[in-house]
């Protein structure tokens, strides 16, 4: 059943696919870098976490999903909103608390939704979104409407109970759910060998019968493949699959952490051999797809958008105080 | 053009820090992801990160300066190409001195106005014995607190601490820094999160003859938990005929911190305050801190300790005793008055004194109640009150309905209905979850201000 995938030798991908995807992680790291350096100026406070090494998990599993599948995640966030297409200038002008960004200013980093884009957040407790994944999934089932959901979650989270519970009735109901796991090693300060018995978080489903992979979390296109196999399995009516992403954050957990439980020789040596984003621009080169100019257009082109998000989020105005009584209650009948 | 790169701010709360040392120096050429400097502030040691490339230009700065502000500038950087000619005049760097301070900790206004009350405030009967000539010494919440956990663990073997990050990060807050060094991993556990897992296991822990201390990282996350904290450890005792012990202390911060938004910032005071057969605590100052938390390690109940995140670098006085205990179910007097009984309880007692400060200038003296229990809530001390000032304003941070104010209301009614001269009033957070927006978050939560205005409303001096 579970089984450590076979990696294929080279992901079939195309020029205008791996262009895209590369931007799509591009955007996702400046993104990121801008708003670390925005925390360091006071104009984003409380929690910021970054989703900085980890680009090709979402890019991945976006590029494998359908329009209209559902994605929930935790307080890491910023990456899976960008992903699914929503404004970059939104996203930035929540994280400063501004009117124009998604929840208001009302949320925060941590507490951003669209239902547009089929975002459900956004979740600053451990593990709590997992089952609301699953009644994604069970909603799916309900509506027979053909979508799957994807519930993204990280090797912590994955030792809370309600996460298991989530797993025995999604299997038990055969719900069209995708648990992604990102197993980026560490779950605040501490490593997965020190909060976890048995490490292989892809066989967790074993005992409910959910399938499980291991996937290049490092590897766009291993994540897009391992996603499509996956969600053909889920939305053919067999039930949920577990996918262990492995991955890595650069950045501490949060901007507060001194993240002094690694070396410094560990985060650099992930850097330089398994960036995401240096894998698909190094392909983009050998395959000649791109050469170095046009990749710096890109790269030009990304901060663009970034400068424009960070303007925006600078100058949209802060929430009206009468928004502080809106939005609690809907009236009856609406 | 050059790139100015700034002190960072690292926390929510930072505001400064020591620049303790650099990792480039002038001509180095840097990459995004780089680590350019090491800063310290008082939670933590970090390094600034590069973000963009470019060679190091100018550092304005030196290492070892203390007391940085943040967003000042301490190193420029060349972009590709550039010589050091471009450089902008260079900024001057703030010596310490010069550098503004942040506003001293509220110790100050935790100590009664000495022209009005001195005496009067002696004359209290308070319920610490601190006998006289014991020196004071100037310590932190957050160490106040580690110093119980460590004094009652020196005492007793089976006191013994949990949670997650507790251990080798040295606690999530640093509460419980260095208890891992002094007591071993056997004594100081970290956890997966797992929340309702090792709240359950802590309890059965208790049942089996220890006496765990469970840290919750926030008390939001044991919602996870509370049905471990209520239908476990609360009712054991009660369904057992009196067989079942379960001594545990259940601890951790609550309430609003800054700017972390609606599921990060919950005042659970009223909650557990609900329960019977739980101890519920929630102390102001170091002092309590650390008595209290002692008293509650030796308790026989379960005891959820209530903290508050934003008190844990308040410095102020703690008696140099070698047991300090502080009783549990006693409030204190901390300002004695008689136009208006003020309570309140955890941060919100320092807000309560600022008022009754505020009010004093206008002619009206406030007595300012620390609860410092919440359940059992020392109702005596607040109807001895009511009976001598005839008016009473409940201030919490928490939402207002079924709240603490609500509860001490509905008290003073029926027990001091005749002694009062006005409706009881309350001060309370806004009813809504808490916005992450600045501006919004500072509408929500209850301040000094809206205490005075209770006040006068009580007085009639509006
Ligand atoms: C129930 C709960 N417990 C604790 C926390 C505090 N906390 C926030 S993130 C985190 C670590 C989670 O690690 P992981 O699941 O691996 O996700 P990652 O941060 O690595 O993406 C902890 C302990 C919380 N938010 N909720
Ligand atoms: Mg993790």
């Amino acid at each position: 059943m579970a089984a450590k995938s076979q990696k294929p030798p080279k992901p079939q991908t195309n020029k205008k696919e791996l262009l895209h995807l590369y931007r799509e992680m591009l955007l996702i790291r400046r993104f990121e870098e801008k708003a670390g350096q925005l925390y360091g100026m006071g104009l984003i406070a409380g929690f910021c976490h970054l989703y900085i090494g980890q680009e090709a998990v979402v890019t991945g599993v976006n590029a494998a999903i359908k329009e209209g599948d559902q994605m929930i995640t935790s307080y890491r966030d910023h990456g899976h909103m960008l992903a699914l297409g929503m404004s970059a200038s939104g996203v930035m002008a929540e994280l400063t608390g501004r009117s124009g960004g998604y929840s208001k200013g009302k949320g925060g980093s941590m507490h951003m939704f669209s239902v547009e884009k089929n975002f459900y957040g956004g979740h600053g407790i451990v593990g709590a979104q997992v089952p609301i994944g699953a009644g994604l999934g069970l909603a799916n089932k309900y509506l027979n409407n053909g979508k799957i959901s994807t519930v993204f979650f990280g090797d912590g989270a994955a030792n809370q109970g309600q996460v298991y519970e989530a797993l025995n009735m999604a299997q038990l109901w055969k719900l069209p759910t995708l648990f992604i796991i990102e197993n980026n090693q560490y779950a605040m300060g501490t490593s997965i060998s020190r909060s976890t018995a048995q490490k292989d978080l892809y066989k967790r489903g074993l005992s409910f019968g959910v399938e499980g992979v291991q996937v290049d979390g490092m590897d766009v296109l291993a994540v897009r493949d391992a996603t499509k196999k996956a969600a053909a399995h889920a939305r053919s009516g067999k039930g949920p699959m577990i996918l262990e992403m492995m991955t890595y954050r650069y950045r501490g957990h949060s901007m507060s952490d001194p993240a002094k439980y690694r070396t410094r020789e560990e985060v650099s040596e992930i850097r330089e051999e398994h960036d995401p984003i240096d894998m698909v621009k190094n392909r983009l080169l050998k395959e000649k797809w791109a050469d170095l100019d046009a990749l710096k257009a890109i790269d030009k082109d990304i901060k663009a958008i970034v400068a424009e998000a960070v303007e925006f989020a600078k100058t949209s105005p802060e929430p009206d105080p009468s928004e502080l009584y809106t939005d609690v209650l809907l009236e009856v009948g609406t | 053009m050059s790139i100015d790169i700034q002190m960072p701010a690292l926390s929510p709360t930072m505001e400064e820090g020591t620049l303790t040392k650099w990792l480039v120096k002038e001509g180095d050429s840097v990459k995004s992801g780089d680590m350019l400097a090491e800063i310290e502030t008082d939670k933590a040691t970090m390094e600034v990160e590069a973000i963009d490339e470019g060679v190091v230009g100018k550092i304005l700065v030196a290492e070892g300066t203390q007391n940085v502000a943040v967003g000042t500038v301490i190193l420029q950087l060349l972009e590709d190409g550039e010589g050091l000619d471009v450089l902008s005049a260079p900024i001057e760097a703030p010596t310490p001195d010069a550098t503004p301070k942040p506003a001293p900790v509220s110790s100050v206004s935790s100590t009664p106005e000495p022209e009005q009350s001195t005496a009067s405030v002696q004359s209290v009967p308070t319920e610490i014995e601190v006998p006289a000539g014991t020196a004071m010494v100037e310590t932190s919440i957050r160490d106040a607190l580690r110093d119980a956990m460590a004094e009652e663990m020196r005492r007793d073997e089976r006191v013994f601490i949990m949670g997650e990050e507790v251990a080798e990060y040295q606690g999530a807050y640093k509460v419980t820094r260095e208890l891992l060094q002094e007591f071993g991993e056997g004594r100081v556990i970290d956890t997966p999160i797992t929340e309702h897992g090792f709240a359950g296991i802590g309890v059965g822990a208790a049942m089996g003859g220890l006496r765990p201390i469970v840290e919750f990282m926030t008390w939001n996350f044991a919602m996870q938990a509370i049905d471990h904290i209520i239908n476990s450890a609360a009712k054991t005792l009660y369904m057992s005929g009196g067989q079942m012990r379960c001594p545990i202390v259940f601890r951790g911060p609550n309430g609003a911190a800054s700017r972390v938004g609606a599921q990060h910032s919950h005042d659970y005071s009223s909650w557990y305050a609900n329960v019977p057969g739980l101890k519920v605590v929630a102390p102001y100052d170091a002092a309590d801190a650390k008595g209290l938390l002692k008293s509650a390690i030796r308790d026989p109940n379960p005891v959820v300790f209530l903290e508050h995140e934003m008190m844990y670098g308040e410095i102020m006085d703690v008696p140099d005793m070698d047991d300090y205990l502080v009783p549990i179910g006693k409030a204190l007097v901390r300002r004695v008055g008689s136009d208006v009984t003020i309570t309140a309880h955890s941060r919100m007692v320092g807000r309560a004194l600022e008022a009754a400060d505020i009010l004093a200038d206008e002619g009206i003296s406030a007595e300012v109640i620390d609860l410092r229990t919440i359940r059992p809530l020392d109702s005596d001390a607040i109807i001895k009150s009511v009976k001598k000032t005839n008016r009473i304003v409940c201030a919490e941070e928490g939402w207002g309905q079924s709240g603490i104010g609500a509860e001490i209301a509905t008290r003073v009614m029926e027990q001091a209905f005749d002694y009062l001269d006005a409706p009881p009033a309350r001060v309370f957070q806004k009813d809504v979850p808490l916005p992450y927006a600045g501006n919004l978050e500072a509408l929500s939560l209850p301040n000094a201000q809206d205490v005075v205005a209770a006040a006068k409303g009580v007085c009639y001096a509006n």
